[in-house]
């Protein structure tokens, strides 16, 4: 138990909780892929698609001003919660992704040249891959890729070794989404740092998870997604530490990052507004700051702490079912468990815990190299996340137990 | 989870486990290799044809879910001794199968053995490994050019 942790309570927060999915309650394990929102977030949308909205950065009309203010409540927002030091380095995005594929097509295309080498771990999501391979394919970058071992770690040593001399950037996840390591970034930001290599960190897996603080790791670039932080789709951050990010080219050209545009020459604004071209997704980000004041009212520490205790439950429970392997044994782990069942391909073991209304990710989990690594073509993954209950690991070892007896 | 028992019937877990003319047929064969690239699933599916165009024999390899993995098997059994015109009937017939409303009632004669898969209809997720050794059957007999992806 957590003091001062009330479950239940938290999960009359999230209206499709009380949801039954083929007659039976919900069972939402799949909170890595996206999480569930809370009626604060819910509210703060509709609240302000029904009462506040206008665009932003134009009006002199008052509802344009409302709005405005709104919008940019919420990159402070952003920056209190992940410890940026300066507003200014908070540019709103459509996703981590994007967020990563800015990096690449800004600050790469104008810092990197051909034989310059991004190193990587092997735990990476496909958004922290394919965009500096294609990086390579337009300037001749090489990609590098730091081992793990047989518990999903990071191999520091093999890590710290393919920082040479061509090294650029490390891009690196702070949590992986298919196997849930938390990595050790303080430390591998520290060694890169040493070496004067810039840092981007994917923390899209770890800010819904654990207190972040972005100046204290001193990374350069920092990325999430604002809906797997129970917010709602279609908004992202990039964090940038700001004078790496005022030496930025832009990204998208358009309204709104001009300063001031003729045929002969336009100038750019400065950041972040240089890398927010076109009108944003106003109530996306109005929408994060409420997903973001809601954690704030339980406490991240609380929420990793009752994560913490759901995945050492889920690990016994599920530790005792014969013919379940384990993928991803990492002692540093956030509430994921990923697992491949004996003789039951992960699709149909998808199927099957979707009849007893449970729902979990099955496949490669957008990280078929992890897969490659070890030699199996998919995994079902369970993610928790603060709604989540011991009863509900319960659930979902009856139903897996099941489905062994179905399949063998 | 009874709809579970509706959807993995017994000859469907049966060919699962032991998959049939799970093979390499030798180089004179036709072969394509068939990818769902959502869940995974790959496989190789080779076919020998006489000089009238008449299935000598049909094999496969590979891995995948249990549906697609019994599909293929069956698949194979099923489509040996049928000219190349027949196979693509069947295809049709299958494939009209496994995406026909849950509600339309099922031919169980035109369809013989394969019939069992008439509760992939309730899975729309999972059409496409139902379909994906017929989608590869079908490229390998077009020559097998191109890698066959389901939809």
């Amino acid at each position: 138990m957590i003091p001062g942790y009330d479950v239940h309570a938290i999960r009359a927060d999230f209206p499709i909780l009380a949801d039954k999915v083929r007659g039976k309650p919900l069972v939402f394990l799949d909170s890595a892929a996206s999480a569930q929102k809370p009626r604060a977030v819910i509210d703060a949308v509709t609240d302000f698609y029904s009462h506040g909205y206008a665009n932003i950065h134009r009006g002199v009309y008052q509802l344009s001003a409302t709005a405005t203010h709104a919008f940019e409540g919420a990159r402070d927002a952003v920056q209190r919660f992940i410890g940026a030091r300066d507003r200014r380095e908070i540019v709103f995005v459509r996703n981590a992704t994007e967020a990563i594929n800015l990096v690449a097509r800004t600050w790469a295309e104008s810092n990197l040249e051909a034989g310059d080498e991004i190193l990587i771990t092997a735990l990476e999501h496909h958004a922290n891959i394919v965009p500096w391979q294609m990086l390579g394919d337009r300037r001749g970058t090489r990609l590098k890729v730091a081992p793990i071992d047989d518990r999903g770690e990071v191999v520091l040593d093999a890590f710290e070794d393919l920082l040479g001399e061509r090294t650029k950037l490390v891009a690196i996840s702070h949590v992986s989404n298919a196997l849930g390591t938390v990595n050790p970034v303080a430390g591998m930001i520290a060694m890169a740092k040493q070496r004067g290599i810039t840092v981007l960190v994917d923390g899209a897996q770890a800010v819904p998870h654990m207190a972040v603080d972005v100046s204290r790791l001193g990374c350069d670039f920092y990325v999430f997604s604002g809906h797997k932080l129970f917010g709602p789709t279609g908004i992202g951050v990039l964090y940038g530490r700001l004078p790496v990010l005022d030496a930025m080219p832009p990204f998208l050209g358009g309204g709104d990052m001009i300063e001031s545009v003729t045929f002969e020459k336009t100038s750019y604004a400065p950041v972040p507004a240089r890398f927010e071209a076109g009108t944003p997704d106003i109530a996306g980000a109005i929408g994060l700051r409420a997903a973001i004041d809601y954690l704030g009212t339980i406490g991240l520490d609380r929420i990793s702490a009752w994560e913490h205790e759901l995945l050492v439950y889920a690990n016994a429970v599920l530790g005792r079912i014969e013919g379940l392997r384990m993928i991803g044994t990492a002692p540093c782990k956030a509430a994921v468990v990923s697992f491949v069942l004996d003789g039951v391909h992960a699709h149909d073991v998808g199927t099957a815990l979707d009849q007893a209304g449970i729902a979990v990710r099955v496949g490669h989990h957008c990280a078929q190299p992890v897969m490659d690594i070890y030699g199996v073509p998919a995994t079902v993954r369970a993610s928790f996340s603060l709604y989540n209950t011991k009863a509900e690991v319960d659930v979902l070892a009856a139903a897996i137990r099941e489905t062994l007896e179905i399949f063998r | 989870m009874d709809e579970i028992r509706e959807l993995y019937q017994a000859t469907i877990l049966d060919h699962n486990k032991k998959p049939r003319n799970f093979r390499v047929i030798g180089e004179a064969a036709l072969h394509a290799d068939g990818h769902n690239p959502l869940c995974g699933d790959k496989l190789t599916v080779y076919v020998a044809l006489d000089d009238r165009d008449r299935v000598v024999d049909a094999a496969f390899r590979g891995s995948g879910c249990a549906i697609s993995t019994a599909s293929a098997s069956m698949m194979t059994e099923l489509v040996k001794g049928m000219t190349t015109d027949e196979v693509q009937r069947e295809f049709e017939i299958f494939h009209h199968l496994v995406t026909s409303p849950c509600d339309e009632p099922v031919d169980v004669e035109s369809l013989g053995k394969l019939a069992v898969f008439s509760g992939v209809r309730e899975f729309p997720m999972r059409v496409k490994c139902a379909t994906l050794a017929w989608h590869t059957l079908r490229a390998a007999l077009a020559g097998g050019a191109e890698v066959a992806k389901t939809e």
